[in-house]
Protein backbone atom coordinates (compact mmCIF):
# COMPACT_ATOMS: atom_id res chain seq x y z
CA UNK A 1 0.00 0.00 0.00
CA UNK A 2 1.50 2.91 -1.00
CA UNK A 3 2.01 6.05 1.66
CA UNK A 4 1.78 9.23 0.97
CA UNK A 5 3.28 10.30 4.46
CA UNK A 6 6.60 9.80 2.49
CA UNK A 7 5.42 12.74 -0.02
CA UNK A 8 5.29 15.08 2.71
CA UNK A 9 8.31 14.17 4.80
CA UNK A 10 10.05 14.38 1.88
CA UNK A 11 8.29 17.77 1.02
CA UNK A 12 9.58 19.21 4.41
CA UNK A 13 12.63 17.84 4.15
CA UNK A 14 13.03 19.74 1.02
CA UNK A 15 12.34 22.89 2.48
CA UNK A 16 14.42 22.27 5.84
CA UNK A 17 17.46 20.62 4.82
CA UNK A 18 18.03 21.07 0.70
CA UNK A 19 16.85 24.78 0.64
CA UNK A 20 17.81 25.72 4.53
CA UNK A 21 14.72 27.39 6.16
CA UNK A 22 13.87 28.22 9.52
CA UNK A 23 11.50 26.31 11.25
CA UNK A 24 8.65 29.38 11.03
CA UNK A 25 9.20 29.72 6.86
CA UNK A 26 9.06 26.60 6.22
CA UNK A 27 6.20 25.52 8.43
CA UNK A 28 4.05 28.80 6.57
CA UNK A 29 5.12 27.58 3.01
CA UNK A 30 3.51 24.06 4.17
CA UNK A 31 0.17 26.22 5.40
CA UNK A 32 0.03 27.61 1.89
CA UNK A 33 0.34 24.82 0.32
CA UNK A 34 -2.08 23.21 2.30
CA UNK A 35 -4.47 25.65 2.09
CA UNK A 36 -4.24 25.65 -1.94
CA UNK A 37 -4.85 21.77 -2.26
CA UNK A 38 -8.01 22.56 0.55
CA UNK A 39 -8.87 25.23 -1.86
CA UNK A 40 -8.39 23.32 -5.36
CA UNK A 41 -10.09 20.05 -4.15
CA UNK A 42 -12.89 21.56 -2.92
CA UNK A 43 -13.76 23.61 -5.97
CA UNK A 44 -13.09 20.46 -7.97
CA UNK A 45 -14.98 18.26 -6.52
CA UNK A 46 -17.94 20.67 -6.04
CA UNK A 47 -17.88 21.24 -9.65
CA UNK A 48 -18.20 17.04 -10.60
CA UNK A 49 -20.82 17.02 -7.79
CA UNK A 50 -23.00 19.78 -9.86
CA UNK A 51 -22.65 17.96 -12.99
CA UNK A 52 -23.10 14.54 -11.29
CA UNK A 53 -26.44 15.95 -9.95
CA UNK A 54 -28.01 17.33 -12.75
CA UNK A 55 -26.88 14.40 -14.99
CA UNK A 56 -28.23 12.11 -12.61
CA UNK A 57 -31.68 13.44 -11.94
CA UNK A 58 -31.99 14.33 -15.91
CA UNK A 59 -31.89 10.42 -15.68
CA UNK A 60 -34.02 9.38 -13.33
CA UNK A 61 -36.68 12.07 -15.16
CA UNK A 62 -36.19 10.36 -18.60
CA UNK A 63 -34.00 13.74 -19.85
CA UNK A 64 -30.80 14.49 -20.58
CA UNK A 65 -29.81 17.14 -18.37
CA UNK A 66 -27.77 20.48 -19.94
CA UNK A 67 -26.35 19.53 -23.00
CA UNK A 68 -25.23 22.90 -24.83
CA UNK A 69 -22.22 24.06 -23.39
CA UNK A 70 -19.55 21.65 -24.64
CA UNK A 71 -19.47 18.50 -25.05
CA UNK A 72 -22.18 16.68 -22.50
CA UNK A 73 -22.84 20.03 -21.11
CA UNK A 74 -19.83 19.65 -19.13
CA UNK A 75 -18.58 23.35 -19.19
CA UNK A 76 -22.06 24.40 -17.89
CA UNK A 77 -20.75 24.59 -14.37
CA UNK A 78 -18.42 26.80 -14.93
CA UNK A 79 -20.47 28.82 -17.15
CA UNK A 80 -23.00 28.92 -13.84
CA UNK A 81 -19.56 30.01 -11.87
CA UNK A 82 -18.79 33.30 -13.72
CA UNK A 83 -22.55 33.88 -13.86
CA UNK A 84 -22.60 33.85 -10.14
CA UNK A 85 -19.48 36.11 -10.09
CA UNK A 86 -20.48 38.90 -12.43
CA UNK A 87 -23.85 39.10 -10.41
CA UNK A 88 -24.37 42.35 -8.27
CA UNK A 89 -23.80 41.78 -4.28
CA UNK A 90 -27.08 43.80 -2.84
CA UNK A 91 -28.60 43.36 0.56
CA UNK A 92 -32.32 43.94 1.85
CA UNK A 93 -32.09 47.29 3.26
CA UNK A 94 -34.36 46.29 6.77
CA UNK A 95 -31.87 43.51 7.19
CA UNK A 96 -29.54 42.84 10.20
CA UNK A 97 -26.20 43.63 8.07
CA UNK A 98 -23.75 41.56 10.58
CA UNK A 99 -25.98 38.16 10.94
CA UNK A 100 -26.31 38.13 7.61
CA UNK A 101 -23.20 39.32 6.59
CA UNK A 102 -21.21 36.14 9.23
CA UNK A 103 -23.63 33.52 7.89
CA UNK A 104 -21.87 32.97 4.85
CA UNK A 105 -18.82 32.37 6.45
CA UNK A 106 -19.81 29.80 8.92
CA UNK A 107 -21.33 28.02 6.60
CA UNK A 108 -18.25 27.59 4.67
CA UNK A 109 -16.30 27.60 7.73
CA UNK A 110 -18.21 23.91 8.88
CA UNK A 111 -17.92 22.66 5.61
CA UNK A 112 -14.18 23.17 4.86
CA UNK A 113 -13.29 22.32 8.25
CA UNK A 114 -15.44 18.94 8.03
CA UNK A 115 -13.91 18.23 4.55
CA UNK A 116 -10.11 18.31 5.81
CA UNK A 117 -10.81 15.68 8.08
CA UNK A 118 -11.37 13.28 5.26
CA UNK A 119 -8.80 10.61 4.86
CA UNK A 120 -7.75 10.61 1.18
CA UNK A 121 -5.05 7.87 0.99
CA UNK A 122 -2.57 6.05 3.81
CA UNK A 123 -0.92 8.83 4.93
CA UNK A 124 -2.84 11.83 3.51
CA UNK A 125 -5.08 13.49 5.81
CA UNK A 126 -4.91 16.66 6.68
CA UNK A 127 -6.48 16.69 10.05
CA UNK A 128 -5.77 13.89 12.34
CA UNK A 129 -6.83 14.70 15.80
CA UNK A 130 -6.93 12.31 18.43
CA UNK A 131 -10.58 13.13 19.06
CA UNK A 132 -11.16 13.08 15.17
CA UNK A 133 -14.49 11.85 15.00
CA UNK A 134 -16.05 14.13 17.98
CA UNK A 135 -14.25 17.18 16.07
CA UNK A 136 -16.28 16.08 13.12
CA UNK A 137 -19.21 16.82 14.75
CA UNK A 138 -18.51 19.77 17.00
CA UNK A 139 -17.07 21.27 13.08
CA UNK A 140 -20.54 20.11 11.67
CA UNK A 141 -22.83 22.15 13.61
CA UNK A 142 -21.36 25.42 13.15
CA UNK A 143 -23.61 24.97 9.92
CA UNK A 144 -26.63 24.96 11.72
CA UNK A 145 -26.12 28.60 12.83
CA UNK A 146 -24.77 29.74 9.31
CA UNK A 147 -28.45 28.58 8.11
CA UNK A 148 -30.21 30.43 10.81
CA UNK A 149 -28.71 33.08 11.09
CA UNK A 150 -29.24 34.00 7.18
CA UNK A 151 -32.45 33.49 7.39
CA UNK A 152 -33.26 35.19 10.40
CA UNK A 153 -30.52 38.04 9.27
CA UNK A 154 -32.81 38.34 6.00
CA UNK A 155 -35.85 40.01 7.35
CA UNK A 156 -38.42 38.07 5.23
CA UNK A 157 -40.91 35.98 6.31
CA UNK A 158 -40.47 32.95 4.55
CA UNK A 159 -36.41 33.25 5.59
CA UNK A 160 -37.44 33.24 8.94
CA UNK A 161 -39.76 30.38 8.48
CA UNK A 162 -37.20 28.36 6.68
CA UNK A 163 -34.78 29.10 8.82
CA UNK A 164 -36.71 27.60 11.98
CA UNK A 165 -37.61 24.50 9.90
CA UNK A 166 -33.97 23.94 9.04
CA UNK A 167 -32.30 24.87 12.55
CA UNK A 168 -34.98 22.64 14.58
CA UNK A 169 -34.27 19.47 12.08
CA UNK A 170 -30.47 19.73 11.68
CA UNK A 171 -30.43 19.41 15.34
CA UNK A 172 -32.83 16.70 15.97
CA UNK A 173 -30.91 14.33 13.20
CA UNK A 174 -27.24 15.42 14.72
CA UNK A 175 -28.23 13.28 17.80
CA UNK A 176 -28.77 9.96 15.81
CA UNK A 177 -25.66 10.50 13.81
CA UNK A 178 -23.57 11.31 16.92
CA UNK A 179 -24.91 8.17 17.91
CA UNK A 180 -24.26 6.18 14.62
CA UNK A 181 -20.80 7.62 15.37
CA UNK A 182 -20.71 6.21 18.53
CA UNK A 183 -21.25 3.27 17.53
CA UNK A 184 -18.21 2.74 15.22
CA UNK A 185 -16.30 4.09 17.95
CA UNK A 186 -17.30 1.10 20.35
CA UNK A 187 -16.27 -1.04 17.42
CA UNK A 188 -12.74 -0.22 16.52
CA UNK A 189 -12.17 1.12 19.97
CA UNK A 190 -10.74 4.99 19.00
CA UNK A 191 -11.91 8.55 17.74
CA UNK A 192 -9.06 8.93 15.67
CA UNK A 193 -10.21 9.23 12.21
CA UNK A 194 -6.50 7.33 10.66
CA UNK A 195 -7.37 4.82 13.70
CA UNK A 196 -10.36 4.26 12.36
CA UNK A 197 -9.41 3.28 9.05
CA UNK A 198 -6.61 0.89 10.50
CA UNK A 199 -8.65 -0.96 12.66
CA UNK A 200 -10.77 -1.85 9.52
CA UNK A 201 -7.69 -3.69 8.02
CA UNK A 202 -9.18 -7.35 8.36
CA UNK A 203 -12.51 -6.48 7.28
CA UNK A 204 -14.59 -3.34 6.42
CA UNK A 205 -16.68 -1.76 9.56
CA UNK A 206 -20.39 -3.37 7.79
CA UNK A 207 -18.66 -6.99 8.05
CA UNK A 208 -17.63 -6.97 11.94
CA UNK A 209 -20.36 -6.21 13.50
CA UNK A 210 -24.08 -7.48 11.91
CA UNK A 211 -26.10 -4.33 13.89
CA UNK A 212 -23.46 -1.82 12.10
CA UNK A 213 -25.60 -2.37 8.97
CA UNK A 214 -28.63 -0.78 10.52
CA UNK A 215 -25.85 1.79 12.15
CA UNK A 216 -25.17 2.19 8.64
CA UNK A 217 -28.82 2.73 7.49
CA UNK A 218 -29.56 5.18 10.09
CA UNK A 219 -26.22 7.32 9.37
CA UNK A 220 -27.21 7.65 5.47
CA UNK A 221 -31.07 8.66 6.33
CA UNK A 222 -29.85 11.26 9.42
CA UNK A 223 -26.87 12.40 7.19
CA UNK A 224 -28.80 13.00 4.07
CA UNK A 225 -31.28 15.60 6.78
CA UNK A 226 -28.25 16.59 8.09
CA UNK A 227 -27.25 18.11 4.10
CA UNK A 228 -30.81 19.54 3.66
CA UNK A 229 -31.25 17.02 0.82
CA UNK A 230 -33.57 14.75 -0.38
CA UNK A 231 -36.94 13.68 1.19
CA UNK A 232 -35.71 16.64 4.17
CA UNK A 233 -35.48 19.49 2.07
CA UNK A 234 -37.94 21.31 3.57
CA UNK A 235 -35.96 24.45 4.59
CA UNK A 236 -35.56 24.95 0.51
CA UNK A 237 -38.39 23.93 -0.09
CA UNK A 238 -39.12 26.09 -3.42
CA UNK A 239 -42.72 25.71 -4.16
CA UNK A 240 -43.52 26.94 -0.69
CA UNK A 241 -40.94 29.71 0.58
CA UNK A 242 -40.00 31.00 -2.65
CA UNK A 243 -36.45 29.97 -2.57
CA UNK A 244 -35.55 29.00 2.06
CA UNK A 245 -33.00 30.76 4.23
CA UNK A 246 -30.75 31.72 1.07
CA UNK A 247 -33.46 33.53 -0.82
CA UNK A 248 -32.54 37.22 0.10
CA UNK A 249 -28.54 36.25 -0.69
CA UNK A 250 -27.47 37.26 -4.35
CA UNK A 251 -24.46 36.58 -6.86
CA UNK A 252 -22.28 34.61 -4.48
CA UNK A 253 -23.32 34.98 -1.68
CA UNK A 254 -26.10 32.39 -2.85
CA UNK A 255 -23.23 30.46 -4.67
CA UNK A 256 -21.72 29.67 -0.95
CA UNK A 257 -24.77 28.25 -0.01
CA UNK A 258 -25.10 26.19 -3.43
CA UNK A 259 -21.64 25.38 -3.03
CA UNK A 260 -21.99 24.24 0.67
CA UNK A 261 -24.76 22.14 -0.06
CA UNK A 262 -23.12 19.71 -2.31
CA UNK A 263 -19.68 20.10 -0.31
CA UNK A 264 -21.57 18.81 2.69
CA UNK A 265 -23.25 15.51 0.94
CA UNK A 266 -19.52 15.31 -0.15
CA UNK A 267 -18.51 14.83 3.76
CA UNK A 268 -22.02 13.02 4.47
CA UNK A 269 -20.71 10.09 2.25
CA UNK A 270 -16.72 10.33 2.74
CA UNK A 271 -17.46 10.01 6.67
CA UNK A 272 -19.82 7.45 6.06
CA UNK A 273 -17.32 5.66 3.28
CA UNK A 274 -14.76 6.42 5.60
CA UNK A 275 -16.18 4.93 9.22
CA UNK A 276 -18.53 2.31 8.07
CA UNK A 277 -17.03 1.18 4.15
CA UNK A 278 -12.88 1.32 5.47
CA UNK A 279 -11.95 4.43 3.59
CA UNK A 280 -8.85 3.39 1.81
CA UNK A 281 -8.82 0.39 3.10
CA UNK A 282 -9.23 -2.28 0.14
CA UNK A 283 -11.34 -4.89 0.11
CA UNK A 284 -9.81 -7.61 2.33
CA UNK A 285 -10.94 -10.79 3.68
CA UNK A 286 -9.05 -13.10 6.24
CA UNK A 287 -7.60 -15.95 4.70
CA UNK A 288 -7.75 -14.84 0.71
CA UNK A 289 -4.08 -13.44 1.26
CA UNK A 290 -3.43 -13.83 -2.55
CA UNK A 291 -6.81 -11.99 -3.03
CA UNK A 292 -5.84 -9.22 -0.42
CA UNK A 293 -2.15 -8.68 -2.24
CA UNK A 294 -4.57 -8.16 -5.73
CA UNK A 295 -6.71 -5.58 -3.88
CA UNK A 296 -3.67 -3.81 -2.20
CA UNK A 297 -2.03 -3.04 -5.68
CA UNK A 298 -5.37 -0.52 -6.22
CA UNK A 299 -4.63 2.87 -5.30
CA UNK A 300 -6.29 4.10 -2.16
CA UNK A 301 -7.28 7.24 -3.42
CA UNK A 302 -9.14 5.09 -5.39
CA UNK A 303 -10.81 3.05 -3.18
CA UNK A 304 -12.03 6.28 -1.17
CA UNK A 305 -13.39 7.95 -3.92
CA UNK A 306 -15.29 4.76 -5.36
CA UNK A 307 -17.00 4.51 -1.67
CA UNK A 308 -17.74 8.00 -1.37
CA UNK A 309 -19.58 8.15 -4.83
CA UNK A 310 -21.08 5.00 -4.32
CA UNK A 311 -22.61 6.74 -1.43
CA UNK A 312 -23.43 10.09 -2.69
CA UNK A 313 -25.01 8.26 -5.48
CA UNK A 314 -27.41 6.27 -2.84
CA UNK A 315 -28.44 9.57 -1.43
CA UNK A 316 -28.68 11.21 -5.35
CA UNK A 317 -30.98 7.97 -5.94
CA UNK A 318 -32.91 8.91 -2.44
CA UNK A 319 -33.31 12.09 -3.13
CA UNK A 320 -34.87 11.94 -6.76
CA UNK A 321 -37.68 9.38 -6.00
CA UNK A 322 -39.10 10.32 -2.55
CA UNK A 323 -41.62 13.34 -1.90
CA UNK A 324 -40.75 16.18 1.11
CA UNK A 325 -41.61 15.03 3.71
CA UNK A 326 -43.85 17.50 6.20
CA UNK A 327 -42.22 18.85 9.56
CA UNK A 328 -44.28 17.08 12.17
CA UNK A 329 -42.99 13.61 9.91
CA UNK A 330 -39.80 14.70 9.86
CA UNK A 331 -39.98 15.27 13.73
CA UNK A 332 -41.89 12.30 13.86
CA UNK A 333 -39.47 10.24 12.40
CA UNK A 334 -36.42 11.17 14.70
CA UNK A 335 -37.74 11.41 18.27
CA UNK A 336 -39.94 8.28 18.13
CA UNK A 337 -38.06 5.66 15.59
CA UNK A 338 -34.67 6.63 14.62
CA UNK A 339 -33.44 7.25 17.73
CA UNK A 340 -34.79 4.76 19.91
CA UNK A 341 -33.56 2.06 17.68
CA UNK A 342 -30.21 3.63 17.35
CA UNK A 343 -29.87 3.22 21.49
CA UNK A 344 -31.14 -0.23 21.10
CA UNK A 345 -29.03 -0.27 18.14
CA UNK A 346 -26.00 0.79 20.48
CA UNK A 347 -26.88 -1.44 23.44
CA UNK A 348 -26.79 -4.10 20.49
CA UNK A 349 -23.55 -3.68 19.57
CA UNK A 350 -22.04 -3.25 22.52
CA UNK A 351 -22.70 -6.66 23.87
CA UNK A 352 -21.89 -8.07 20.84
CA UNK A 353 -18.30 -6.30 21.26
CA UNK A 354 -18.62 -7.49 24.67
CA UNK A 355 -19.46 -10.95 24.59
CA UNK A 356 -18.35 -12.34 20.93
CA UNK B 1 1.15 20.93 13.84
CA UNK B 2 -2.25 20.29 14.46
CA UNK B 3 -3.75 22.96 15.29
CA UNK B 4 -1.50 24.89 13.36
CA UNK B 5 -2.70 23.18 10.44
CA UNK B 6 -6.44 23.65 11.94
CA UNK B 7 -6.40 27.55 11.95
CA UNK B 8 -5.18 26.98 8.27
CA UNK B 9 -7.89 25.25 7.26
CA UNK B 10 -9.99 27.59 8.94
CA UNK B 11 -8.07 30.93 7.34
CA UNK B 12 -8.38 29.23 4.25
CA UNK B 13 -12.26 29.02 4.61
CA UNK B 14 -12.52 32.89 5.57
CA UNK B 15 -10.41 33.53 2.87
CA UNK B 16 -12.19 31.80 0.18
CA UNK B 17 -15.73 33.88 0.73
CA UNK B 18 -13.69 36.68 0.87
CA UNK B 19 -11.65 36.49 -1.89
CA UNK B 20 -15.07 35.66 -3.72
CA UNK B 21 -17.20 38.78 -2.50
CA UNK B 22 -14.11 41.12 -3.42
CA UNK B 23 -13.77 39.53 -6.77
CA UNK B 24 -17.70 40.22 -7.07
CA UNK B 25 -17.27 43.84 -5.66
CA UNK B 26 -15.20 44.46 -8.49
CA UNK B 27 -16.26 43.11 -11.69
CA UNK B 28 -20.18 43.08 -10.71
CA UNK B 29 -21.99 45.81 -11.72
CA UNK B 30 -23.63 48.51 -9.22
CA UNK B 31 -27.20 50.29 -9.46
CA UNK B 32 -29.29 51.32 -6.73
CA UNK B 33 -32.95 51.12 -6.66
CA UNK B 34 -35.09 50.95 -3.84
CA UNK B 35 -37.60 48.56 -4.48
CA UNK B 36 -34.31 46.08 -5.00
CA UNK B 37 -34.06 46.53 -1.42
CA UNK B 38 -37.77 45.06 -0.51
CA UNK B 39 -37.75 41.73 0.94
CA UNK B 40 -38.63 38.94 -2.30
CA UNK B 41 -42.18 37.79 -0.85
CA UNK B 42 -45.40 37.84 -2.28
CA UNK B 43 -45.07 41.34 -5.01
CA UNK B 44 -47.15 43.55 -2.69
CA UNK B 45 -45.28 45.87 -0.79
CA UNK B 46 -44.17 43.73 2.87
CA UNK B 47 -45.76 44.95 6.04
CA UNK B 48 -44.17 44.84 9.27
CA UNK B 49 -41.22 43.11 10.69
CA UNK B 50 -40.05 39.31 10.03
CA UNK B 51 -39.22 38.67 13.77
CA UNK B 52 -42.38 37.80 15.09
CA UNK B 53 -43.00 34.85 17.77
CA UNK B 54 -42.89 31.64 16.11
CA UNK B 55 -44.64 28.18 17.24
CA UNK B 56 -44.18 27.05 20.54
CA UNK B 57 -42.98 23.75 18.78
CA UNK B 58 -39.77 24.37 17.66
CA UNK B 59 -38.77 25.94 21.08
CA UNK B 60 -40.00 22.56 22.84
CA UNK B 61 -37.12 20.77 20.34
CA UNK B 62 -34.53 22.79 20.90
CA UNK B 63 -34.83 22.54 24.61
CA UNK B 64 -35.06 18.48 24.39
CA UNK B 65 -32.08 18.37 21.61
CA UNK B 66 -29.16 20.33 24.69
CA UNK B 67 -30.79 17.67 26.89
CA UNK B 68 -29.85 14.56 24.83
CA UNK B 69 -26.90 16.02 23.21
CA UNK B 70 -25.21 16.69 26.44
CA UNK B 71 -26.10 13.27 27.22
CA UNK B 72 -24.47 11.74 24.05
CA UNK B 73 -21.17 13.86 24.57
CA UNK B 74 -20.96 11.41 27.99
CA UNK B 75 -20.72 8.86 25.89
CA UNK B 76 -18.47 9.29 23.55
CA UNK B 77 -14.93 8.65 26.42
CA UNK B 78 -17.24 5.22 27.26
CA UNK B 79 -17.29 4.61 23.42
CA UNK B 80 -13.41 4.31 23.61
CA UNK B 81 -12.88 2.11 26.47
CA UNK B 82 -15.33 -0.41 25.78
CA UNK B 83 -13.19 -2.88 24.59
CA UNK B 84 -11.01 -3.24 27.22
CA UNK B 85 -13.98 -3.45 29.94
CA UNK B 86 -15.72 -5.80 28.28
CA UNK B 87 -18.98 -6.90 29.68
CA UNK B 88 -18.42 -4.20 32.76
CA UNK B 89 -18.85 -1.49 30.00
CA UNK B 90 -21.91 -2.54 29.09
CA UNK B 91 -23.42 -2.72 33.37
CA UNK B 92 -21.90 0.73 34.18
CA UNK B 93 -23.13 2.62 31.13
CA UNK B 94 -26.47 1.06 31.43
CA UNK B 95 -27.70 2.75 34.53
CA UNK B 96 -27.11 6.16 32.43
CA UNK B 97 -28.92 4.74 29.44
CA UNK B 98 -31.74 3.97 30.99
CA UNK B 99 -32.18 7.57 32.84
CA UNK B 100 -31.63 8.48 29.17
CA UNK B 101 -34.46 6.30 27.83
CA UNK B 102 -36.79 7.61 30.77
CA UNK B 103 -36.51 11.00 29.90
CA UNK B 104 -37.33 10.41 26.22
CA UNK B 105 -40.14 8.44 27.38
CA UNK B 106 -41.43 10.96 29.99
CA UNK B 107 -41.10 13.73 27.42
CA UNK B 108 -43.10 11.42 25.19
CA UNK B 109 -45.56 10.76 27.71
CA UNK B 110 -46.13 14.49 28.62
CA UNK B 111 -46.62 15.06 24.77
CA UNK B 112 -43.40 17.08 23.71
CA UNK B 113 -42.81 14.93 20.73
CA UNK B 114 -46.19 15.82 19.52
CA UNK B 115 -46.38 18.55 16.42
CA UNK B 116 -49.45 20.32 17.10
Amino acid sequence: MFDFSIVTKWFDALLTQTLGLSSFWSILIECVVVGVLILTAYALIAIALIFMERKVCAYFQCRLGPMRVGPWGIFQVFADVVKMLIKEIFTVDKADKLLYCIAPFLVIVASVGTFSFLPWNKGAHILDFNVGVFMITAISSIGVLGVFLAGWGSNNKYSVISAMRGAVMMISYEMSLGLCLISSVVVTGTMQVSGIVEAQNSAWLIFQNPFVWIAFLIFLISGNAEANRGPFDLAEAESELTAGYHTEYSGMGFGFYYLAEYLNLFVISGIAATVFLGGWMPLHISGLDSFNNVMDLIPGVVWFFGKAFFVVWLLMWVKWTYPRLRIDQILKLEWKYLMPLMLLVLVLITTFEALV
Amino acid sequence: MNFTLLITVLLTAVTLVLAAYVIAKLIGPRSYNPVKGEPFECGIPTRGSSWLPSHIGYYLFAILFLMFDIETVFLYPWAVVVKQFGSMALVSIGFFLLVLVFGLAYAWRKGALEWK
